[in-house]
């Protein structure tokens, strides 16, 4: 129970932490708005060329690429979350400190992620998504179960994005200096994830092996569920069970890291 | 200095570079998705599309890889380190350009050229003196365009500190959207990327003259040939923005 407050409370800590950059906040909201523009006028373009591509309809597409830009920040399909920070204090040596704290390592950045990634979803997504649903035909449901759902899907793909970028960050106790991993990070994240293409207008096969990423869990699989495309359990059950897999690989990497760990004493 | 720093990591650069073609190729692998389920978007074809790609890629690095530290003014305006560059003795702009020189970023100058050359090769054009003279005279002009985008956008940091997304909005933001031909947009928009901020004049429209398009807007046929005008027009604009900014910097004192 101790531990279970210690962690809300890390977690509220990184919500608040992000609710502090208001002007961030608000220039978040306007690149995305900008972003969505972009996408929405070049999907309109492709839905009109190819209607139905991916089995989505013109209002579809566009709710999709409204969705994406909500989720972008809140999902850090890009990175820019909490593994920033965790590489740096690997490289500097900081995470000494936090591996000496009474807390553990994977779950503590969790916790903080989890709260950064709420404030992005209320601070930075919502905006852009009414915005997009305002000025365009969007295909949102009526039906609050529905909703509900996708909510559950959104807190999913939180914690298959943190189980990503936990790994990504750990590999810095190797590489030492993480630009590389993070721009792989950044490459595989737009891709794979459907932010660029909906995974479901890729060309077969590779549509149907990108699926089965993780990735997919983080924008594909909850647009399918917001979009009626597919059945809330099954989806849970894949994101639930890619978010096991790589918070266990995650521990694994972990344990391995923290014994390569040596204190430079003074 | 930063070129050594960045080779120290040797693993690391490779990664980096590789990764930087990877990151600046998605959008045109995007692309090419989106060709892979159909013939013509916005009624352009394949190497069309990657024509005007390859130009906004291209003139967005050689930008980027001169200036696009100044996306990082921000943080130093905000903790104060700004100080240190203000009582050297060489201008701010040309130390705040030199700033984390970022030799990766040659990353999207490869791959922008690299998808011009493929463009060059697969259109279908019949190519006079003139068009061939006008490709090398868009990116440079283009260049010097976002250039003068990203030090406006330097000189906003100096008000709004914490923005630099407002920034990216413009630079990365334009890149993503010069690499669409301009039929996909709407009117409004593209009268704002004509007239508001001249980016069109990066490639939209010198490249109708090349591709035989007809001008975004209807503009007259001698616009394809104003780039050179636009940027000197930017450069002063932003010359302008950037002494704005300057003065009404404030340290933090710390």
């Amino acid at each position: 129970m101790g531990s279970a407050r210690l962690y809300a409370a890390v977690a509220a800590g990184g919500f608040r932490r992000y609710a502090t950059y208001r002007v961030a906040t608000a220039a978040g909201v306007f690149t995305n708005t900008v972003f969505g523009l972009i996408l929405v006028y070049t999907y309109l373009a492709l839905w009109d060329e190819r209607p139905h591509l991916g089995g989505y309809d013109q209002a579809q597409a566009v709710t999709y690429v409204w969705l994406g830009q909500a989720l972008f920040a809140t999902l850090a399909i890009q990175g820019g979350g909490f593994e920033i920070e965790l590489m740096e204090r690997i490289r500097t040596g900081e995470v000494a400190v936090d591996l000496y704290r009474p807390a553990d390592l994977q779950a503590w950045w969790l916790a903080s992620d989890l709260g950064r990634a709420l404030f992005q979803l209320l601070g930075r997504g919502v905006l852009p998504f009414v915005f997009g649903a305002l000025f365009f035909p969007t295909a949102l449901p009526l039906d609050p179960v529905t909703w509900l759902a996708f909510a559950v899907t959104i807190a999913l793909a939180m914690v298959v994005s943190y189980g990503i970028r936990f790994l990504v960050a750990l590999s810095g106790f190797w590489l030492m200096d993480g630009t590389g991993a993070v721009q792989v990070l950044m490459v595989t994240g737009m891709f794979f994830s459907g932010m660029a293409l909906p995974l479901n207008a890729f060309p077969r096969p590779l549509g149907d092996i990108v699926t089965l990423l993780p990735w997919s869990a983080l924008l594909q699989t909850p647009a399918d569920v917001l979009l009626g495309r597919t059945d809330p359990w099954p989806a849970f059950a894949f994101q639930a069970g890619w978010a096991v897999v790589l918070l266990a690989v995650g521990r694994l990497v972990q344990g391995a890291a923290t014994r390569r760990v040596v204190v430079q004493g003074g | 200095m930063w070129i050594r720093s960045t080779l120290a990591y040797r693993v690391s650069f490779v990664l980096t570079v590789v990764g930087g073609l990877l990151v600046t190729g998605l959008d045109f692998v995007a692309i090419l998705l989106m060709f892979s389920q159909v013939d013509v978007l916005g009624g352009y074809t394949l190497p069309e599309v990657a024509f005007l790609y390859g130009l906004s890629a291209t003139s967005f690095g050689l930008a980027d890889l001169s200036i696009g530290s100044a996306g990082r003014l921000g943080s130093r305006v905000r903790d104060g380190t700004l100080d240190t560059l203000l009582v050297r003795p060489a201008p701010v702009l040309a130390q705040v350009a030199a700033d984390r020189f970022a030799l990766r970023r040659v990353a999207r100058l490869i791959q922008g050229g690299l998808v011009l050359g493929y463009a060059c090769v697969a259109l279908d054009v019949v190519w006079s003196p003139v068009k061939v003279a006008l490709v090398p005279v868009m990116l440079v002009c283009g260049g010097v365009i976002f250039a003068a985008v990203f030090v406006t956008g330097a000189a906003f940091q100096f008000v709004a500190q914490d923005a630099s997304e407002v920034q990216a909005a413009f630079t990365y933001g334009g890149q993503t959207l010069l690499q669409y031909p301009p039929t996909v947009f709407g009117k409004e928009l593209v009268r704002g990327v004509t007239f508001v901020l001249p980016l069109a004049f990066v490639n939209w429209v010198p490249a109708a003259h090349v591709l035989g398009r007809p001008y975004p807007l209807g503009l007259p046929e001698w616009a394809a040939f104003a780039p050179p005008l636009v940027a000197v027009a930017c450069c002063a604009a932003a010359g302008l923005a950037w002494r704005a900014g300057l003065r009404t910097y404030r340290s933090t004192g710390s």
